[in-house]
C-alpha cells in the first residue's frame, strides 16, 4: 500500500514537473485576447485594408504596362532600391511584384511593430507595474507569461495573413494570384513572428517595458537598414537581415517558399533564447541591471529652461534623426520627380494647381507641407508636455518651489517652438543637400532651407492652441491633434483630391507661402506669429486663473 | 507668537463633493502642528490651497503673512512642500530631482543633503522610475528638508516609510523644530503625531472638529483606570463623570472625564489600592469620539477603548 501512494506521488510530481511550467498559459491567452480585443483587431485591420487600397490604386494609377514600366525605371536608382526592395521585382514590374516590391519591405516594419508592443505589452509592462507578481502567485507557470505572449502574437500574425491571402486572391487583379497570394500573406506571418521572437529576448534583458520594446525596434531599424544598403548594393548585406529573406521569396514573380523556412526557424531561435534567458533572472528584474545616473543635477538642470530641454531630450533627438532621414529620401529622389509625376495624372494636376518654375521646385512644395507636418507631431506633443506632467502629478511638486506657472509652461513652449524651428532647419537642410545633389542645382539648397523654415509660424500657432487648450480646457487638450490631423488631410491628400480653398484656410499651414514654388509672403507668417503668440499668452492666462489638478 | 498659517472659513467643492466646508486652522510660528483626520476628509485639499495649487471657494487663508495664492512663488521661496503621494520623472535619478526640487526653491545646503541621504539610506543614483514609494517619499523629504524653509508643509510624509525610517523621520523634525522651523503635519498615523505635534487640529468632512494642544485635549476628555481593590469597589456608578464601568473579581476598570478625576480616586481608595494603572485618552480615543458614529455606521460596535483603538490603525 505504501508503495501506491509513493507511486501516485510520483505520478503528481512528474506531472507537474512537466506541465507546471506552462500551467496557466491557456486562462493567460484568453485574458491577454479579451484586453486586447479593441488594440489588435485595429492593428490587424488597418494593415489588411491599407494592403488592399494599395493594391488598388495601383490599378488606377497605372493602368497600362508601359506606365508599370516608367515606374521600374524611376525605381531603379540608388534611391528607388533602398526605399523599396531588390532590384528583381522589377524584371516583370505587374501588380503582383509592384506591391511585393513597394508593400513588402514597409508592412514588414509595421507588422514587426504590432508584435513587439504586443510581447512586451503582456510579458514586461505587466511585471513593470507589478501586476505579475500577482499572477505569478497563483497557479501559474514560470513560462505561461511569455508563452501566452507569444500564442497571442502568432495569433494575431496569422489571422492578418490569412486575410491578406484571402483579400488579395480575391481581387482578381492581374498578376495578383491565389498561391501568390497566400505566399504574400505567410511572409507577413514569418516575419511577425521573426520580431516577436526577438522582442521576447529583449524583453528579458531591459526591466523597462519602454526600453526593451525600443532595444526590439532598433533591431527592425537594424534590419530595415541592412536590406536597404544590401538591395542598392551586391545583396550581400540583405541576407544578413529577415525583412532581406522575406523580399526575397520574390512573391508574385518566383514565389520562392524556402525564405520563409529560414524566418521561421530563425523565429523559432530567439522565441527559445527568451525562455532560456528567462529562467536567468528574477521576476521584474531584467538580465541588464538598471543603469544608474548621476548622484547630482548639472547646473543647468536647475534652471526651468534645462529642465524642460532635459524632459525633451530623447523626443527632440529621436524627431530630428527622422527628419534629416525624410529629408534626403525626398531630395535623393527629387531629380527623377519629373519622371515619375508625369506618369501619375492625380499628382501633376495638383503640381499644376502649385505652379513653379519647375516640376521638381512644385514637388518640393508638396514635399515640405508633409515634412512640416511631421514635425507638427513633435510640436503638440511638446506643447502638450505640461498637461502630461500635471496628470501624472508631477507639477504638484515642481509648482510648490519658486518657480511660477507661467514660466514652468513657457519653459515647454519654447523648448517646443525652438525645437519645431531645429526640426524644419534639420529637414531642410537634409532635404536641401540631397535634393541639390540629385537634380545638380546648387541654388536649391538655400532655396529649400528657407522654404522648410516658412512652416515655423505654422508649427508655433499649434503650440499656441495646445496651450490655450491647457490654460482653459485642460481636459480637452488632446483636441489640440487637430490641427496636424487636419493639416496633412487638407494639405496633402487636398491638393490630390483638390479640395476648395476654405477648407486650406483653416489650416495654419495652408497660409504659408508654397516655396520655392511659390512666391515669397511675410505678411501671413507675421499674423501666424502673432496669433500664437496671442494665444500663448491666452492659455497662459487661464493656467494662472484655474486649480491645478491634482490626483 | 505671530501665526505662520491663518485660515478662516475656508470652502472648497470639486463638482457636487464638498472638500472644505467652513475650515479654521492656526499654525503659531515655531510650533509642530498635527493635522488629523481620515482620509478624505480634506487634509491634503487644504495643504493645496495653503500651497496656492488650488483656489478656495470662499474664505481667507495666511501664509507667513502672505496670500497663498497672488504671492504664491514669493511664498514658496520660504516654505517647502512634501506631497503624500510622490511622483517622480522617470529618466531623472533621484539625486537630480532632490537638486533640481531644491534649487528651484532657491537654494540647497549641500553638507545637509548629504548627511540626509546618509540617514535615510537613499541611493541618488537610481532613476526615478527604479523607486519604490518609500523611496519616492524619502527624495521629496530629503529635497523639502535640504533647503533652507521656515515652514514645512508635510502631507501624510511618511506613508510608505518603514519604522525604522519613521524614527529617522521623528529625530529630523524634531530638529527642525529646534532649529525655529514651523511644520504643518497632516497625518491619520497617530502615534506620529503624538510624538512630534506641540498642537493638534482634527479635521472631519472639511471642517475642524476640535484643535488644541495635546493636554488641554486631554483635560477635556477621559482617563482610564485600572484597579484592583482589598474589598470590591461599589458606589463608583453613583459618581458623575464615570463611563463604561466593569468590575469583576475585586478588579475594577472604567473611564472618568477630566474634572472628575478626584473624586473617583479618592473613592477608590476606600477600597485599599492594591494596584492602580491609569492612562490619558490617546488620539485614538480623541479621535474615536469624532469618528465613533462613523466607525458604528460602517458595522463597527463599540467595545472597550483598546480594541477600537485597534481598528482604526
Amino acid at each position: 500500500m505504501s508503495t501506491a501512494i509513493k507511486e501516485r506521488a510520483a505520478t503528481r510530481e512528474s506531472a507537474s514537473a512537466g506541465g507546471g511550467a506552462l500551467a496557466g498559459t491557456g486562462t493567460l491567452v484568453r485574458f491577454a485576447l479579451r484586453r486586447d480585443r479593441v488594440r489588435l483587431p485595429v492593428w490587424v485591420l488597418a494593415l489588411f485594408l491599407g494592403t488592399l487600397s494599395t493594391a488598388s490604386s495601383f490599378k488606377t494609377n497605372y493602368a497600362s504596362a508601359k506606365e508599370r514600366a516608367t515606374v521600374a525605371e524611376t525605381m531603379d536608382s540608388a534611391a528607388g532600391l533602398a526605399m523599396t526592395g531588390p532590384r528583381h521585382y522589377l524584371s516583370d514590374y505587374t501588380y503582383g511584384s509592384m506591391l511585393g516590391h513597394q508593400m513588402l519591405g514597409f508592412t514588414a516594419i509595421m507588422v514587426g511593430i504590432m508584435s513587439v508592443l504586443t510581447i512586451a505589452r503582456h510579458t514586461r509592462t505587466e511585471e513593470e507595474t507589478n501586476r505579475a507578481e500577482l499572477v505569478r502567485s497563483a497557479v501559474v507557470g514560470r513560462h505561461a507569461y511569455l508563452a501566452a505572449a507569444l500564442t497571442v502574437a502568432v495569433l494575431a500574425n496569422l489571422v492578418l495573413a490569412l486575410l491578406m491571402a484571402a483579400g488579395l486572391g480575391g481581387m482578381g487583379m492581374e498578376g495578383i494570384d491565389g498561391k501568390g497570394s497566400l505566399l504574400y500573406g505567410l511572409a507577413h506571418f514569418a516575419i511577425g513572428v521573426f520580431f516577436a521572437g526577438v522582442a521576447a529576448i529583449t524583453v528579458q534583458i531591459s526591466g523597462h517595458s519602454r526600453s526593451a520594446s525600443g532595444m526590439a525596434m532598433a533591431v527592425i531599424g537594424a534590419a530595415y537598414a541592412l536590406r536597404a544598403s544590401g538591395d542598392v548594393g551586391d545583396g550581400f548585406l540583405s541576407w544578413l537581415s529577415p525583412i532581406g529573406w522575406v523580399q526575397r521569396t520574390y512573391v508574385y514573380v518566383d514565389n520562392r517558399w524556402w525564405p520563409l523556412l529560414l524566418t521561421l526557424a530563425a523565429a523559432v531561435v530567439a522565441a527559445a533564447a527568451g525562455f532560456v534567458l528567462s529562467t536567468r533572472r528574477d521576476v521584474g528584474a531584467g538580465l541588464k541591471a538598471a543603469r544608474l545616473g548621476s548622484p547630482h543635477a548639472s547646473p543647468t538642470l536647475g534652471t526651468p529652461l534645462g529642465f524642460a530641454l532635459r524632459l525633451h531630450r530623447g523626443l527632440l533627438v529621436a524627431f530630428g534623426a527622422a527628419a534629416l532621414l525624410f529629408g534626403v529620401m525626398y531630395g535623393s529622389i527629387l531629380g527623377d520627380a519629373e519622371n515619375m509625376i508625369k506618369e501619375v495624372d492625380a499628382f501633376e494636376k495638383s503640381i499644376e494647381g502649385i505652379g513653379g518654375q519647375s516640376v521638381a521646385e512644385s514637388f518640393a512644395s508638396v514635399v515640405l507641407i508633409v515634412i512640416s507636418v511631421v514635425v507638427s507631431i513633435y510640436v503638440v506633443m511638446a506643447a502638450l508636455r505640461p498637461r502630461a506632467e500635471e496628470s501624472a502629478g508631477r507639477a504638484e511638486p515642481l509648482l510648490s518651489t519658486g518657480l511660477s506657472r507661467s514660466r514652468w509652461v513657457l519653459s515647454h513652449v519654447i523648448v517646443a517652438a525652438a525645437g519645431g524651428t531645429v526640426l524644419l532647419l534639420v529637414a531642410g537642410i537634409g532635404f536641401g543637400a540631397s535634393g541639390a545633389g540629385s537634380t545638380g542645382d546648387g541654388g536649391l539648397f538655400l532655396k529649400l532651407v528657407g522654404a522648410s523654415l516658412a512652416y515655423a509660424p505654422a508649427l508655433w500657432v499649434c503650440i499656441g492652441v495646445a496651450v490655450a487648450l491647457f490654460g482653459w480646457l485642460p481636459r480637452a487638450s488632446a483636441v489640440a491633434w487637430v490641427l496636424p490631423v487636419y493639416g496633412f488631410l487638407v494639405g496633402y491628400l487636398g491638393q490630390i483630391l483638390q479640395f476648395p480653398d476654405a477648407l486650406n484656410n483653416l489650416s495654419p499651414f495652408g497660409h504659408v507661402p508654397q516655396l520655392p514654388a511659390a512666391d515669397m509672403n511675410w505678411t501671413p507668417l507675421l499674423l501666424l506669429t502673432l496669433l500664437a503668440a496671442g494665444l500663448v499668452w491666452l492659455g497662459l492666462a487661464g493656467f494662472r486663473r484655474r486649480d491645478l489638478e491634482t490626483k | 507668537m505671530t501665526k505662520a498659517i491663518s485660515v478662516s472659513g475656508l470652502t472648497k467643492t470639486f463638482g457636487r463633493t464638498r472638500a472644505l466646508d467652513g475650515l479654521d486652522l492656526d499654525v503659531e510660528t515655531g510650533e509642530v502642528h498635527g493635522f488629523l483626520g481620515p482620509n478624505g476628509a480634506g487634509k491634503s485639499t487644504t495643504i493645496r490651497i495653503l500651497l496656492g495649487l488650488l483656489r478656495p471657494d470662499s474664505g481667507a487663508a495666511q501664509v507667513l503673512g502672505g496670500d497663498p495664492w497672488t504671492d504664491a512663488v514669493a511664498l514658496h521661496r520660504r516654505l517647502a512642500y512634501v506631497p503624500g503621494d510622490v511622483e517622480l520623472w522617470p529618466n531623472l535619478t533621484g539625486g537630480e530631482a532632490i537638486d533640481l526640487l531644491a534649487r528651484l526653491r532657491g537654494g540647497i545646503d549641500r553638507a545637509r543633503r548629504d548627511d540626509l541621504l546618509e540617514r535615510f539610506d537613499l541611493d541618488p543614483t537610481k532613476k526615478g522610475r527604479s523607486y519604490s514609494k518609500g523611496n519616492r517619499q524619502k527624495v521629496a523629504i530629503v529635497a523639502a528638508l535640504a533647503s533652507d524653509a521656515e515652514l514645512l508643509l508635510l502631507d501624510e510624509p511618511t506613508a510608505g516609510l518603514d519604522p525604522l525610517m519613521e524614527v529617522i523621520f521623528q529625530d529630523v523634525i524634531m530638529q527642525a523644530k529646534a532649529d525655529g522651523k514651523t511644520v504643518l503635519l497632516s497625518s491619520h498615523i497617530l502615534a506620529q503625531v503624538e510624538k512630534l505635534a506641540d498642537r493638534v487640529s482634527i479635521i472631519r468632512l472639511g471642517q475642524i472638529v476640535q484643535s488644541g494642544s495635546l493636554s488641554e485635549m486631554r483635560h477635556l476628555t477621559r482617563t482610564t483606570v485600572e484597579a484592583q481593590t482589598e474589598r470590591p469597589a461599589t458606589g463608583l456608578d453613583q459618581l458623575p463623570g464615570i463611563h463604561q464601568l466593569h468590575t469583576e473579581d475585586g478588579r475594577v476598570r472604567f473611564a472618568v472625564d477630566g474634572g472628575h478625576l478626584d473624586t473617583a480616586i479618592s473613592r477608590l481608595s476606600e477600597f485599599g489600592v492594591r494596584s492602580l494603572v491609569s492612562h490619558p485618552p490617546t488620539l485614538e480615543e480623541l479621535m474615536l469620539r469624532h469618528y465613533g458614529d462613523e466607525l458604528e455606521g460602517n458595522g463597527h460596535h463599540k467595545v472597550e477603548s483598546e480594541s477600537t483603538s485597534e481598528a482604526t490603525r
